[in-house]
């Protein structure tokens, strides 16, 4: 298999495996949005989300998404040192964002809303939960990615790897942007 | 129920459970002691389960499906059995629980392990052969796919093993019946992890197929000059990726409500049931169309091959397909058209689902008039379409009956609606799946089938099916509901249920037959035997390879100048063509590889801790999955070269026995 064809071929799967991501979101977003206004009695978005909490997770989460597009832009001059300090910034921001999810969930919990209170809260938790798990899983790709390219440098294979990285990466920050506006800002509304 | 409750006395179940208990248990033992006394482990580990051969792979899914249907059978057999037996005062020999577990078992053993086997072993066969390429897109995530399937298959047997039941639910589990209030038992939890695990396999062959599709094709073949079957293919595989994210989104979230008590399904705390019914079938529908698709393209290679024809409509099918994988996804409501949207939402979903049976009839049309006027050549595979033919315009005439709403509230969950589906899955499904088998089976096995018993085996099949499902027809019309597990004499179903009955032990006579013909003809394999890699005459570039192909699949790239790319070659009988090409060259393929089986043990014990709430061992199996995948990722060197020595001694060799038979 040349390296042309491996290219073109992992590019495509890969994009065709974002477009089922999409689908498994989409199925999420409509069951939030069917289930939303289920609260059972318990508390509704407007009363459980703070906005600049939020902000903050958001800003976090595109400025990692920025110095991941900067990752590839020094992948494309080889300049392996660059690229692994790129993504060391993007794993910090990422795991700064996914701390202050957790952080968010911990406190939802404490205060007697999990997500065994209503089908609103259920809804809640698995939409943005299945996104943190996305972060994590990204997470942990950022950390072997980073083991292999310091061990072998940028090679036709771990320059592929990284590009992949960076359309999860961003195809997260567009999730996000639609948890961001249709579960906070609708419901803060 | 946790792990510690769960007796593993056989004496504390039913004699039938036990029964069943002790042959899957002897059934393992007796393949463990007959490999290890005749030495096969390693033949076993190296030649097949750790191969990422897209021909063995695909094999391995066949036998898998091949299992998994003889065991949905014997639930057939004993539901037949019971519904017979059980009216008045006798009550059968299930209690109704029992009942309940094994018409669960029998819907979600046949449509997920058997007939998505099925499809998936011709995908794997057939695709890469079809299209002239020497592998598929992704050869590892395609070993993956096929055990995590396995792993699906394994972990819903295990069942009935430990815990000792299976879910009373219903194929597609609906809730609050499947939620943890009235489904406390692990059966519900199985049934959500073994389709979970096995799903995931189909999504990542899902992408991996259609990569291959797009990207893979031989020099000249475009969409256009493709193989029917593979234009089918891509339509099933498209449904796929669109499909089962919902599906697998939709048994997370049926997870969710029982190990975290969330409620998303449940009927209180603000839960919503019917969401999943509405989510489940937005899977479910488009996975009829799944599986039928593929058939279809089997279809369409035997007839033109039988009829010595060019397929008729070639234009018109590839359109007919994309319409129905289309609209596939607008038909969901109306299996559930009792619901209450209102007399809007279901006309809508009425009228679309009218209008996807004109794609269909459609391809019926254009198979008919490929064998108008062609040399027709009635072999097996040609007895399988003409059989599916029949049952199929009876199956969709059924169909079209029920698109209508307001017919639709009147055979609603009747033995009428459990008659137009197995008419139309197993009339097209499994009789596409049966005329494949003959039609390819020399070209992966190197031998014919033999003739004779093929024939016996159909005309069982059909009569029995016939015999099975018209009395189901008519018992709906009269009243009898699906899943009934005793019924009062004074109805006058017996005499129906009983030729119900008569007709499955005509099926069983015919599976009979097929595993006599499969004996038979391997004991004549001497006489049967393909040499010239092309036993039908047939049009499409597997046959242009010898049978069985050679691990490389070609050794030079075809070049295609037509849609029925070797009758091209064979026409012109040009010494120039690629076929005869003497220059031979290395030829690059993928090296074995562990880890995608042992992905799929991982994952068995993963599913296996999830449905037992063994955390600590879930969490230790998915880090171990992690590991081994980032392991298999670091590998320097995944594949290997094949010199154009080797090459040239087999394609050589080839060449000699062709000459033999000519």
């Amino acid at each position: 298999m040349t390296e042309l064809a491996a290219t073109v071929k992992t590019t495509l799967g890969f994009w065709t495996y974002l477009m089922t991501d999409v689908i498994l979101f989409a199925t999420l977003f409509v069951t939030y949005a069917v289930l939303h206004t289920n609260t059972f009695g318990g508390p509704g978005p407007d009363e459980l989300f703070s906005m600049p909490f939020v902000l903050v997770e958001t800003l976090l989460l595109l400025t990692s998404s920025f110095i991941c597009g900067l990752a590839i832009l020094a992948m494309q001059r080889q300049a392996k040192q660059a690229v692994l300090a790129a993504l060391a910034v993007t794993f910090v921001l990422g795991a700064a964002f996914l701390g202050m999810e957790l952080y968010e969930f911990n406190k939802l919990v404490d205060e007697g809303n999990s997500w065994q209170r209503s089908g609103f809260l259920s809804a809640f938790f698995t939409l943005v939960g299945t996104h943190g798990a996305h972060i994590t899983a990204g997470l942990i790709w950022i950390g072997v990615m980073a083991a292999q390219i310091g061990r072998r440098g940028l090679t036709p294979h771990t320059s592929r790897r990284l590009v992949l990285f960076s359309l999860f990466w961003h195809f997260l920050d567009v999730v996000w942007i639609f948890i961001f506006s249709l579960v906070y800002l609708l419901g803060a509304a | 129920m946790s792990l510690s409750d769960v007796s593993f006395n056989p004496f504390d179940h039913s004699l039938l459970v036990a029964g069943a208990q002790f042959t899957m248990v002897f059934g393992v033992i007796a393949l463990v002691v007959g490999l290890t006394l005749l030495k096969k482990w390693g033949w076993l580990w190296r030649e097949w389960l750790t191969t990422l051969d897209p021909k063995r792979i695909g094999v391995m899914y066949i036998v898998v499906a091949a299992i998994m249907m003889l065991r949905g059978l014997g639930d057939a057999a004993m539901m037949r059995a019971q519904q017979a037996l059980s009216a008045g005062g006798s009550t059968g020999f299930l209690d109704s629980d029992h009942f309940q577990q094994v018409f669960t078992a029998h819907g979600t053993i046949m449509i997920f392990f058997a007939a998505m086997g099925l499809i998936f072993g011709l995908f794997n066969l057939l695709i890469p052969l079809m299209i002239g390429a020497r592998d598929v897109a992704f050869p590892f995530m395609n070993s993956v796919s096929f055990w995590l399937f396995a792993a699906g298959a394994v972990l819903i047997n295990v069942a009935l093993l430990v815990g000792g039941e299976f879910g009373a639910t219903g194929w597609l589990a609906y809730p609050p019946l499947s939620g943890l209030e009235y489904s406390p038992g692990p059966g519900v939890d199985y049934w959500i992890w073994s389709l979970q695990v096995a799903g995931v396999g189909s999504l990542l062959s899902g992408i991996n197929f259609l990569v291959t599709i797009l990207k893979m094709r031989a020099p000249g073949m475009t969409l256009m000059k493709m193989p029917l079957f593979v234009w089918s293919s891509l339509g099933s595989l498209v449904l796929i990726i669109f499909a089962f994210p919902i599906l697998t989104a939709t048994l997370g979230m049926l997870a969710l409500d029982r190990t975290m008590g969330m409620h998303f399904f449940t009927s209180d705390f603000g839960g919503n049931p019917m969401m999943y019914i509405n989510l489940i079938w937005a899977w479910g529908h488009p996975e009829v169309y799944i599986l039928i698709l593929p058939a279809f393209g089997v279809f369409s290679e035997v007839v033109a091959t039988f009829s010595r024809k060019r397929l008729f409509g070639y234009t018109s099918m590839v359109w007919a397909i994309g319409a129905i994988t289309f609209l596939s996804f607008l038909v969901w409501l109306h299996h559930f058209f009792t619901m209450g949207a209102g007399a809007n939402v279901n006309a809508f979903f009425g009228i679309m689902t009218a209008v996807i049976a004109v794609r269909t009839g459609v391809k019926v049309f254009n198979w008919l008039f490929t064998m108008y006027r062609g040399r027709i050549r009635l072999t097996t595979p040609m007895l399988w379409f003409l059989g599916f033919v029949l049952t199929f315009t009876i199956g969709g005439v059924a169909g079209v009956l029920m698109s209508v709403p307001a017919i639709d509230f009147q055979v609603h969950n009747s033995l009428f609606l459990v008659a137009h589906f197995h008419t139309m899955i197993i009339g097209g499904v499994v009789f596409g799946a049966f005329a494949g088998y003959t039609y390819w089976f020399p070209k992966f096995t190197g031998f014919k089938l033999n003739e004779t018993l093929g024939k016996w085996a159909f005309w069982c099949w059909l009569i029995g099916f016939l015999a099975a499902f018209i009395p189901l027809y008519i018992l709906g019309l009269m009243g009898a509901t699906r899943r009934l597990d005793h019924y009062d004499a004074s109805l006058g179903w017996q005499g129906l249920f009983v030729v119900a009955g008569v007709g499955l032990a005509l099926i069983m006579a015919g599976v009979g037959f097929q595993i006599l013909q499969l004996v038979v003809s391997w004991l004549q394999r001497g006489t049967n035997r393909d040499l010239s890699g092309d036993p039908w005459d047939g049009r499409t570039l597997e046959w242009s390879t010898s049978s069985p192909p050679p691990f490389y699949n070609f050794a030079t790239t075809p070049q295609v100048t037509d849609r029925d790319a070797f009758w091209a070659v064979k026409e012109s009988a040009s010494s120039g063509s690629w076929v005869g090409k003497a220059k031979r060259e290395t030829i690059r393929l993928p090296k074995n590889s562990p880890f995608g089986c042992i992905i799929g043990g991982l994952s068995i014990i993963l599913g296996f801790a999830a449905i037992w709430h063994l955390w600590w061992l879930g969490a230790l199996a998915l880090l171990s999955i992690i590991t081994v995948l980032t392991i298999r990722l670091s590998e320097d060197e995944t594949e290997y070269t094949v010199p154009a020595k080797t090459v040239q001694a087999i394609e050589t060799a080839f060449a000699q026995k062709k000459g033999q038979q000519a």
